[in-house]
This record gives C-alpha cells, sequence and structure tokens, in this order.
C-alpha cells in the first residue's frame, strides 16, 4: 500500500521531475545574460503579481465568502453561487475582453474624448495594460478560488464555536478575525495557493500585457534563444519558490489542528442586516460580480452575436463534445487519484510519502507548455524504447502508443491539476476528526472500507467541489492540449486561442462564450453541494 | 505463441491509441499557422487530389520540440511555420531532410528558399512602416534606420520583442548594419516609443489611429484583416492608417515567409511534396493573398485590390536562413536595449 502510494505519487510528478532535471544541462552564457539584462525585472514583476493577487483575492473572496455564509441581505441567495462564476473565464480571455473596452482605442475612452473634446495626453487614465491591470484581470477569474473553498470552511464551522465567542463578548467583526478567519485558515490558504500558483503559471494575459515576469521570460528564452534547458531552469525556479512559500506556511502551522472537536452542530443564524449594511453588502457582492463575469460576458456575447452565422457551424458542436469529454475523463482521474493520494498520506505520513504527494501537486504552478514538454520528454522516450526493442527482437515497429493521443493530453492534465483535487480533498479530510478513523477501526474496517464508508460519505462535499473544479480547470485549459493533441482534434480553448492570438477577437468569442457557458453549470451545482452539505449535517443532527 | 500474442497485444494497442499509420494517401501536417489559416486551402488540396490531410496546429517552436522528443518515430510529414528562422533551426538540429523538385524550383524565388533544399518560403509577410495619413508627410520617412531620429520621439508604436516578427527585424538590420550599429539603433528607437510594447500588431495600429502615436511598425496582412472585418470600429482605424515601403533606395523592406520543410522522418514523402508544391500554385497562392492579406512569393500572381492599394516594393532579398542564424543574437541585443 505504501509503495504504491509512493510509486502513483511520482508517476504523477514525472513531468516535474523531468523539468527540474534540465537544472543539470550546461545552458553556456545565457543565465549570466539574463541575470545582466532582464532577469530583474522578471522577478520584481512576478512578486509584485503575486503579492498583488494575494491581497486582491483575499479580499474579495473571504469576504464575498463572509457575507453570503454568515449576513443575510438582499439577493444573497443568488450570489451565493453566482459568485463562483469567474472561475469558468479563462484569464486570457477577460484580459483581451478588458483591453477591448479600456484601450486608449476603445469605445470607453473614445467616448469620453468625443464627449469632453480631449486629445491624446490631455488626461489620465488607467493603463489596462500593465502590471496592475494583470493584477486586476487575474484577481477577478482567481478569487473564486479563495471564495469556493473558505465558504466551505465558514458554513461547516460548528456554531458552538462561534456560539462561544459571542458569548465571550465579541460582536460579529471581532468574531469573524478572531476565530472565524484563524479556523478556516487552511481552506484559505489552500484556495490562496492555487489561485498563486495559477497567477504565477499565467502566460497568456501578462504576455498580452506586455508584463516581463518570470513566465513571459520562460518562453523568450526557450522561443527567440532557442534554449529549452534554460527555459526549464526558470521554470524550475519558479516551482522551488512556490515549494518554499508553501512548505513555509505549513510550517508556520505546525502541531495546530483545524478538525472540529464537537460532532454537535447547530444551524447557523445569519446576521440580519439591515438599511445602509445591507445595501454595502449587496453592493460589493454585485460590483464583483458585475466585473467578475457579467461585464466580460456580456462583452462575449455581442461578439458572438456579430459573427454567430458563419462562426458557429456543424464543426463547433464536436469542438464542444470534444473539450466536454476531455474534462469529464481528466476530472474523475483526478478525483480518484487525489483521494487515494491524499488518504494515503493520512494512513501513512511518512517524510517519503509526503514529499512525494506535494512534488505531485507541483505542477499547477508550472506554465502548461512547460508541462507540457515534461509529459512529451518521457511518453516519447518509452514510445521510442519499446519501438526500438520491437524492431531488433522481432522486426515489428510500434511506432508511437502514447505519444500524440489523448492519453498523453489526459496525462498532462493530472499532472497540472491533481493541485486543485488535492488540495480540496485534503481540506475536506483534514476537517475530520482522526478520531473517527479510530472508531472506524475499531469497528474492523480495513482502510479501504474506512475510506469508502466513513471518509467518503462525509467528504462528499468536497469530492464532488474537486471533480467540478478540474472539470473547469480542464475546459479552460489551453497550452498541453495544444501541443500534445492527437491529429484533427481541436477544443473550445484552442479554437478560442488560436483566433484571439490572431487578434481575431470577434471570432473568438463564440468558442470563448461556449467555455464560459459549459463551465457555468458545474459551478452552480458545486455552490448547491455546499449549502447541501450543511443542511445534511444539520438533519443528521436532528437524527441523532 | 506468446511472442505473437504480445505483438498482436502491443500492436493492437497502439492501433486503438493511434490509428493514424503511413497510407499512401495520406499526408500529417504539423502547422504554426492556426487552423483558419490553413484548413480551407488543405480542403481545396483534399478536393483536387483524393490525399487526406491531418492537421496538428501550434506554436512553432512548441511543434519543434515536439518533433524532437517523437524522433523518427513522428508521424508529421511537413513543418509549416509562420518564419523562416524557425524552419532554419528545424534544419540546423536535423528535423528537416532536403528533397528536391522542380515544381518548387520554378515557382518559388531563389531566395525564399532554403540554399541546400530542405525547405521553401510559400507566403510572404511585408513589415513595412504604416504611417497615419493625416498627421505624417510620407516624404519625411525614408528608412527602418531612420526611425532612430529623435524628432520621432513618442511617436513611434510597435509590439514586443518577444514577438518573432520583431526578432527577425532586428536579425536583418545586423545583417545589414552589424551588431554594434544595429544595437546602437534599437536603443535610440526604444526611447522614441509612444508607450512601452504591448499588445499584438492590430493593436499598435489601433493606437496610433487614436492618436497615441504617428508610426507603426507592423505586418501589412494585419491592416488588411482590419480592413475588411466586420466590426466598423476596427476599419475606421484601418481607413486612416496609410503603408510606407522603408529602404527602397537602399536593401529593401523587411520580409519574412511562412514556409514548409519535409520532415526527416516523413513516410509520406511524395504526398508530402505533392502537398507542398500544391502550395507553391496559382490557387493556392492567391488564396494567401485573398484569405490573410499575406503576399504570394510570385511575382505573376493576382494580389487583390486591398493589397495592389499599397502599391509594388522592393523587398530585401536578404537570405532567410540569417533570420534563423541571427534570431537568438537579436533577442539579446533587444534584451540589452531596454526593448521589453
Amino acid at each position: 500500500m505504501e509503495i504504491s502510494i509512493l510509486t502513483l505519487a511520482m508517476l504523477l510528478a514525472l513531468p516535474v521531475i523531468v523539468v527540474l532535471a534540465f537544472v543539470f544541462v550546461p545552458t553556456g552564457d545565457i543565465w549570466h545574460h539574463l541575470a545582466s539584462t532582464v532577469l530583474k525585472d522578471y522577478v520584481v514583476n512576478s512578486l509584485w503579481l503575486m503579492l498583488g493577487v494575494a491581497i486582491g483575492t483575499l479580499l474579495l473572496g473571504v469576504s464575498a465568502a463572509w457575507l453570503t455564509s454568515m449576513c443575510q441581505f438582499p439577493g444573497r441567495g443568488v450570489f451565493e453561487w453566482a459568485l463562483l462564476l469567474p472561475l469558468a473565464m479563462p484569464a486570457y480571455i477577460i484580459a483581451y475582453t478588458y483591453t477591448g473596452m479600456l484601450d486608449f482605442a476603445g469605445p470607453v475612452q473614445s467616448t469620453l474624448r468625443d464627449w469632453f473634446g480631449w486629445g491624446f495626453g490631455d488626461y489620465w487614465f488607467p493603463e489596462i495594460r500593465s502590471l496592475n491591470g494583470a493584477v486586476l484581470m487575474l484577481t477577478l477569474v482567481l478569487y473564486p478560488y479563495v471564495y469556493l473553498l473558505s465558504r466551505a470552511a465558514f458554513l461547516s464551522q460548528s456554531i458552538c464555536v462561534l456560539d462561544v465567542s459571542r458569548t465571550l463578548g465579541n460582536g460579529p467583526w471581532r468574531t469573524f478575525w478572531l476565530v472565524a478567519v484563524p479556523l478556516a485558515r487552511p481552506a484559505i490558504i489552500a484556495g490562496l495557493s492555487l489561485a498563486l500558483m495559477e497567477a504565477l503559471a499565467d502566460y497568456g494575459t501578462v504576455q498580452f500585457f506586455g508584463v516581463p515576469t518570470f513566465t513571459t521570460g520562460i518562453f523568450r528564452t526557450w522561443f527567440g534563444m532557442g534554449s529549452s534547458a534554460a527555459a526549464a531552469q526558470l521554470a524550475a525556479g519558479l516551482m522551488i519558490f512556490v515549494f518554499a512559500l508553501i512548505f513555509i506556511e505549513r510550517y508556520s502551522r505546525r502541531q495546530a489542528r483545524y478538525h472540529h472537536t464537537s460532532r454537535r452542530h447547530q444551524d447557523l443564524r445569519r446576521y440580519q442586516l439591515t438599511g445602509l449594511s445591507a445595501f454595502l453588502a449587496f453592493l460589493l457582492c454585485f460590483l464583483i460580480l458585475f466585473f467578475g463575469f457579467l461585464l466580460p460576458a456580456g462583452q462575449l456575447l455581442s461578439w458572438t452575436i456579430s459573427v454567430a452565422d458563419y462562426v458557429i457551424d456543424a464543426q463547433f458542436l464536436s469542438l464542444v463534445m470534444n473539450s466536454l469529454k476531455l474534462a469529464a475523463i481528466a476530472a474523475c482521474l483526478a478525483l480518484v487519484l487525489a483521494l487515494f493520494l491524499a488518504y494515503g498520506y493520512r494512513l501513512f505520513p511518512s517524510r517519503p510519502i509526503r514529499f512525494a504527494v506535494r512534488l505531485a501537486g507541483m505542477g499547477y504552478a508550472i506554465p502548461g507548455a512547460v508541462i507540457a514538454v515534461g509529459v512529451m520528454i518521457p511518453f516519447a522516450w518509452i514510445d521510442n524504447t519499446v519501438d526500438s526493442w520491437a524492431r531488433q527482437s522481432f522486426d515489428v515497429s510500434t511506432g508511437l502508443i502514447l505519444s500524440g493521443t489523448l492519453v498523453a493530453v489526459t496525462f498532462a492534465y493530472l499532472t497540472r491539476f491533481l493541485a486543485v483535487s488535492l488540495q480540496t480533498v485534503e481540506s475536506g479530510l483534514g476537517k475530520i476528526t482522526p478520531s473517527m478513523d479510530e472508531a472506524g477501526r475499531s469497528l474492523g474496517f480495513k482502510p479501504v472500507q474506512l475510506l469508502s464508508r466513513v471518509h467518503v460519505p462525509m467528504l462528499r462535499g468536497s469530492l464532488l467541489t474537486a471533480l467540478l473544479l478540474v472539470f473547469v480547470d480542464v475546459l479552460k485549459e489551453l497550452p498541453a492540449t495544444l501541443i500534445l493533441r492527437p491529429f484533427n482534434f481541436n477544443t473550445l480553448a484552442v479554437r478560442a486561442f488560436e483566433l484571439a492570438s490572431d487578434e481575431r477577437l470577434a471570432e473568438a468569442a463564440p468558442a470563448a462564450l461556449a467555455i464560459v457557458l459549459a463551465g457555468i453549470i458545474p459551478v452552480i451545482i458545486i455552490s448547491k453541494t455546499i449549502t447541501r452539505s450543511r443542511q445534511i449535517a444539520a438533519e443528521h443532527r436532528d437524527i441523532a | 505463441m506468446l511472442k505473437t500474442a504480445l505483438i498482436a497485444g502491443v500492436v493492437g494497442l497502439s492501433s486503438l491509441l493511434n490509428p493514424l499509420m503511413a497510407n499512401a494517401n495520406e499526408v500529417n501536417l504539423y502547422s504554426a499557422r492556426i487552423e483558419a489559416l490553413i484548413k480551407p486551402i488543405l480542403d481545396e488540396f483534399t478536393a483536387e487530389t483524393g490525399i487526406r490531410v491531418n492537421l496538428v496546429t501550434g506554436g512553432a517552436d512548441e511543434l519543434l520540440q515536439r518533433l524532437q522528443s517523437e524522433g523518427r518515430n513522428t508521424p508529421a510529414d511537413i513543418l509549416l511555420t509562420t518564419d523562416a528562422g524557425r524552419l532554419h533551426r528545424a534544419k540546423e538540429v536535423g528535423l528537416l531532410q532536403a528533397f528536391a523538385s522542380e515544381t518548387l524550383e520554378r515557382n518559388i524565388p531563389e531566395n525564399y528558399r532554403d540554399p541546400e533544399g530542405y525547405w521553401v518560403g510559400l507566403s510572404m509577410r511585408a513589415r513595412p512602416i504604416m504611417y497615419v495619413r493625416d498627421r505624417v508627410d510620407p516624404s519625411t520617412l525614408s528608412s527602418y534606420e531612420d526611425l532612430a531620429d529623435p524628432r520621432w520621439k513618442g511617436k513611434i508604436c510597435t509590439r514586443s520583442s518577444s514577438n518573432v516578427y520583431n526578432q527577425s527585424l532586428v536579425a536583418a538590420m545586423m545583417a545589414a548594419n552589424g551588431e554594434a550599429a544595429t544595437e546602437q539603433w534599437a536603443r535610440a528607437l526604444v526611447n522614441n516609443f509612444a508607450r512601452p510594447p504591448r499588445g499584438g500588431d492590430r493593436d499598435q495600429i489601433k493606437a496610433a489611429a487614436a492618436g497615441q502615436c504617428d508610426l507603426v511598425i507592423a505586418n501589412t496582412y494585419y491592416l488588411a484583416g482590419m480592413l475588411t472585418d466586420n466590426d466598423p470600429a476596427e476599419r475606421q482605424a484601418a481607413e486612416v492608417i496609410d503603408v510606407f515601403w522603408p529602404n527602397q533606395q537602399d536593401r529593401g523592406t523587411h520580409v519574412n515567409v511562412s514556409g514548409a520543410g519535409l520532415t526527416a522522418a516523413a513516410r509520406n514523402r511524395d504526398a508530402a511534396i505533392a502537398l507542398i508544391e500544391f502550395l507553391s500554385g496559382d490557387r493556392a497562392q492567391q488564396w494567401y493573398a485573398e484569405a490573410n492579406g499575406e503576399y504570394p512569393v510570385r511575382d505573376d500572381i493576382e494580389i487583390g485590390e486591398i493589397l495592389s492599394q499599397w502599391g509594388d516594393f522592393k523587398a530585401d532579398p536578404l537570405d532567410m536562413s540569417i533570420l534563423g542564424d541571427n534570431n537568438a543574437q537579436a533577442l539579446r541585443l533587444m534584451d540589452r536595449a531596454g526593448w521589453r
């Protein structure tokens, strides 16, 4: 059992290991050149980007989660699920739509110039294509990770703890800061680290905005200087940095435990907001939703209408089917693997297993195209080795068995998105007190029985969330699909990106909108499940 | 017995995973041209010859990496890129093979073909200076070199140095003027930028139309695409812009080619060469101009109204493989010059 967990984790970490292995490939004087010219910009911009996205996603995510789970105000029922919608929006797509609207030549500034008779240089307008713009774009599409996980944590917090806080004379604010947030820390951090890993790996947005970051540096070095080794070394540096951050965070928690101490659970009474505070709560949620989803989706819709008659054809349907099929397969596999790894680590919390599981979850911080190379190299090596062996032994060429198939594409998804399902499942498992395991064991359950009869039913909400998050992520995924896919196979993301990269934004819109639409349904299901999980918990209490 | 079962099993599995096996009536293509800009003409080829074309599109560098790791078992017969530099790089690392074709030798001018016959250029992409008609007198324009003059301070828009077309332009300048002079030029050019580079070529054109800059360095097919766009805002922006062909008194305007090479491991050699020949034929050459506003590599082809209105020009006859040779140095030079 221990060995199989270790093997599986290492297998999934294979592309990450391949990327790390490039550290030992000599790359001449490229590093000297980078260090003396652009490396400082890459590092500084990436750090600012990370800091900005961290602040932005925490502010939006945690406050929206607290409001929708602990307070009652008009529209709360809708915001509860609608605030997840930006999750379905690929970051580069939102960047394209905002640029179309806000840049110098766009309708907003043109209208202002017409109204006031301004020319270029007569007025100040925030530049969307800048580092701050990139922070804003990424915050708008990534805050839902923080929102999702912290909301689930707030909802599952036992009323007892919060009641204790109230009886000690703490008002809502103090309860929030002193009890709810610290208790939800693992969940908030899990959401935040997903958001930050994705922000660091983002290429489309920063490249389009002309912000030189580590990721754009990776691709410049790879493409422009033809040095895939130096590019992989940059990627490895990025990964080690993220690894260090996660380590520091986990170390700072050390012995603290966050599972519930009491099985007593009571329906939370939401704070009833009225008057100004209700209005402000509504306004905050509405603005987040408006800028993160309604506005860009509206722009996509209007572009789609303008080109629908010649862009949406029979082929379009096959794109939709391909995207859904891949997303469904990858999401199911990622769930099973994440459950296996997370549970394995719970059973055998040894150092090698912990390290292997962490390593397998690192793919999320690496740009998709680099992960794709990490998949391509070992797969092609296996294929070519089998082929050589078959040629020698039987005089038969087996050709490429795995490379250029959907198997390779799916494997790349698993490597890249395992972090998402792993974080979600782990944060769910962490809330189940070990005494449940002990109780199950004492009833004579074997580990697998324990998992299927005790943990899985209790984890249903987390598992569904993990499933659907990966589903939505795969729908949006581009670089690995693009480079690993078989002949004559396209997805919505490929179509949207190809046209957008050729600067045909309107023609790219239908595919982008379809990604968003296909992502909405899972997003709504996630939200309903989380809400229901609390109701079920409450019902169990009644029965008991 | 066991052996047979094993072979059957492995071959069976491989056919399940990879239904594409060498087949006389097929050709497999790795293309850096996006699907919308290649599929229609491939369909015409299939209709005419009965040869099926299987297509994977992607970034040129990623496709190169894929070819490299797949090695001798790669299914790809042809590599199609949107610049000569990458074809040259593919040749250098041994991913292409030389091939001879009378049709191609007849159709394609010598400087748009690899001297050793590893690849051919199929369409031409010119990167001239564009100017806002109302604000710039074209008689004040002359060459790329002149864009470094301080009188253009704050007037020039172009995209990031991450873009291969700017890298190729600098690579060509290095061939013409040497590295030191080009670096000086790049520094002065960066000083004249109206804003830090961002966005694509269309964005530069739109910024000029809106008043942020007067001059743009961009590929002509983006302007052509804007002129025929459905969106009236794109058309309006493009309509105030004109094309100026720089360096007509000396080496000519910088051009690059989108082209094709035969992979070293090609299994459908004849079909692949037939396809490349087809892409150099009258119909395909005309289609490049019609569908995407690119210039044919042949001068006996009708180029349509939009391209004709910008007139004839002298293109830099530089050997395209030099663009590939100089590329990495060009990028380093741009890093040093602060061209983001």
